[in-house]
């Protein structure tokens, strides 16, 4: 039995340890397209703020713990995939066969579509190629525009920040991390930045990207003055790899669609991480959540069925955490609400706190978190138990603060009533 | 296969009852020793988080226990919380850069702080709660059963956490306990 995993991220590379534990008696090969071995994207705003070198953004760190394992890690691109004879066709010349398949691809990042973006100082930071590129051209005291402050954006902000460039952000939305935090979160975000001595512009939209004369570039801003920067570093967005798949057979939307088992539209292959728009927990739709537990998750699972032990998967829990020149906030689940279903809401603007907790009933679907380090979890043990409060939450409504009370007074009512 | 092992129907990885099934490396708790917490007997002393601090951070400050002490209903309950080292391991899974690893001696899941990035990420993925940031470090902390000789036990002046071979039978409540919050994702088709 071939085995094949196309991606070395995350989802990857846990699958292929997950078939490797199950015994599956057959061969394992995962497809990488960078040089590097297997390393976490989510580690490079630490390699760029200098917190870690290189090797420690590796996903493993024991030599010769794939060949140890009986994984084959290989260096190439697949082109195309023959669904019916079963076979990938690669970039360096040839095929590979493969009796299971997982498409653990990722995602890439995308551009506006406005003039400048193909600049050589228009740099994206999502690969290590990426954050060397970004490393080299970072001098303190450089003018840096980070284009976009989503969630990638953010942690790119802080590392630039650590860089110490004079940095600029530019953001189309009305808010900071918009697709994490409702208003008054992001507000709070930017506000916080702010103080620290970054410039922040949300409902900015950036018309185009030249290059001045003396090399810099210079951001032509809709409805504000024109900004000059030696470097811009796009965070505009993902989007999953799915073009290689054309013509494949293989169904996609946002991301390839695939079923309870992790499995395609086409029998034998799978999709994991990024690259799959698979259920979401809360609302039982498909979508692509790109975060590290729904990329490992996926791993899991996948590789369970792909080995023929067939496990249904429940969806997954989108959930982020993100720390903003220390400032800290989490979102999980429904954290906008729910239509029909109570908010509670305790803010701090002066002490950058805010909870807010969403219900359906008397069960909690959502929540956001600014300030928050301690005993964060509960809020997924929560959500994720589907745990009716009860009285607990008139507790909450009154004082969203009371959440680790209401987790154990609710755990140690269940838990007596299993005895 | 024990009564109650969920390894026959999925992989043993997946046990949530600790029956010492699966391959060694992920053996569950079986075999191990484990903290066994009854919180009747918590009179909310505190010295639980003085020595998990002190072992940890070298002061008193109970800021940064791995092991808390949660008073509710106006102080007539009082609950130590802290890890149950589940076999399960949200904290493992979801940390991009291997730096949460099971101690096979202990069966303690341990941070490995020369490469832990703090990105936070098993924060949010533990559905426990009993993985913390620590903002001055900017690593997680969690509780890592001291490398086997628990502090918090030994300090524990009423038999509210004592350290117990696995096999004992009070954990199962306490396991039930704590495993309310079974959020496995995953169930036979």
């Amino acid at each position: 039995m071939n085995h094949v995993i196309v991606g070395a991220g995350p989802a990857g590379v846990i699958a292929s340890e997950t078939l490797a534990s199950m015994g599956h008696g057959g061969h394992i090969t995962v497809l990488s397209d960078e040089p590097e071995p297997p390393y976490s994207r989510m580690a490079i705003p630490y390699l760029l703020a200098e917190d870690i070198d290189e090797e420690g953004t590796c996903l493993r760190h024991s030599d010769g713990h794939y060949e140890g394992l009986g994984i084959a890690v290989k260096h190439d691109t697949v082109r195309a995939i023959d669904a019916a004879a079963r076979s990938l066709s690669l970039a360096s010349g040839g095929s590979l066969a493969f009796d299971r398949l997982l498409l653990a691809t990722g995602a890439s990042p995308i551009r506006p579509p406005i003039p400048g973006m193909d600049l050589e100082k228009v740099m994206s930071c999502w690969t290590l190629a990426d954050a060397r590129r970004i490393m080299e051209h970072t001098r303190p005291g450089d003018d840096v525009v980070l284009m976009g402050a989503g969630f990638i954006g953010c942690i790119i902000l802080e590392a630039l920040v650590a860089r110490q460039v004079n940095l600029t952000v530019i953001e189309m939305a009305d808010r900071m991390v918009a697709r994490m935090m409702d208003r008054t979160g992001g507000d709070m975000i930017a506000a916080w930045c702010r103080e620290k001595g970054v410039d922040v512009h949300v409902s900015t939209r950036v018309n185009g990207v030249s290059r001045n004369s003396d090399g810099s570039l210079a951001l032509d801003l809709e409805g504000k003055a024109p900004l000059n920067a030696d470097l811009v570093v796009c965070a505009t967005g993902v989007a999953s790899n799915t073009g290689f798949l054309e013509g494949s057979g293989i169904e996609t939307d946002i991301g390839v669609v695939v079923d309870e088992h992790l499995e395609t539209s086409v029998p034998g292959i799978y999709a994991a991480g990024d690259v799959a728009a698979g259920f979401d927990f809360m609302t039982g739709g498909h979508d692509v959540h790109a975060i590290q537990p729904t990329a490992s998750e996926h791993g899991r699972i996948a590789a369970m069925n792909m080995a023929g032990n067939r496990t249904a998967y429940r969806g997954s829990l989108v959930m982020n955490t993100l720390n903003t020149l220390g400032l800290i906030s989490t979102s999980y689940g429904l954290w906008d609400g729910v239509e029909g279903g109570d908010v509670a809401t305790a803010v701090d603007a002066r002490a950058y706190r805010y909870l807010r907790l969403n219900f359906r009933d008397d069960v909690l679907v959502g929540c956001l978190a600014l300030g928050l380090t301690q005993h964060v979890g509960v809020l997924r043990g929560l959500i994720q138990t589907k745990t009716p409060l009860g009285k607990w939450k008139d507790v909450l409504m009154a004082d969203p603060h009371q959440i680790m009370s209401a987790y154990l007074a609710t755990a140690q009512d269940a838990s007596r009533r299993a005895a | 296969m024990v009564d109650g092992c969920e390894g026959d129907r999925r992989s043993p990885r997946f046990c949530h009852i600790g029956c010492g099934e699966g391959t060694a490396e992920e053996r569950c708790w079986g075999m191990q020793k484990s903290l066994l917490i009854d919180p009747d007997k918590c009179t909310s002393c505190l010295q639980c988080e003085m020595a998990c601090s002190f072992e940890h951070e070298g002061s008193f400050n109970p800021a940064r226990s791995r092991i808390k002490i949660f008073e509710f209903e106006h102080g007539k309950r009082a609950v130590p919380y802290t890890c149950t080292q589940c076999a399960e391991a949200w904290c493992v899974h979801a940390c991009p850069v291997e730096a949460l690893v099971r101690n096979p001696a202990t069966g303690a899941v341990e941070v490995k702080d020369d490469v832990c990035v703090g990105c936070k990420v098993c924060t949010i993925a533990c559905p426990f709660g009993t993985v913390n940031y620590n903002p001055d470090t900017g690593k997680v902390i969690k509780c890592d059963l001291c490398h086997g000789d628990p502090k918090c036990a030994e300090a524990c002046p009423t038999d509210a956490i004592v350290y117990v071979d696995s096999s004992w039978t009070g954990l199962d409540r306490m396991r039930r306990w704590a495993g309310h919050v079974d959020t496995n994702q995953s169930a036979k088709a």
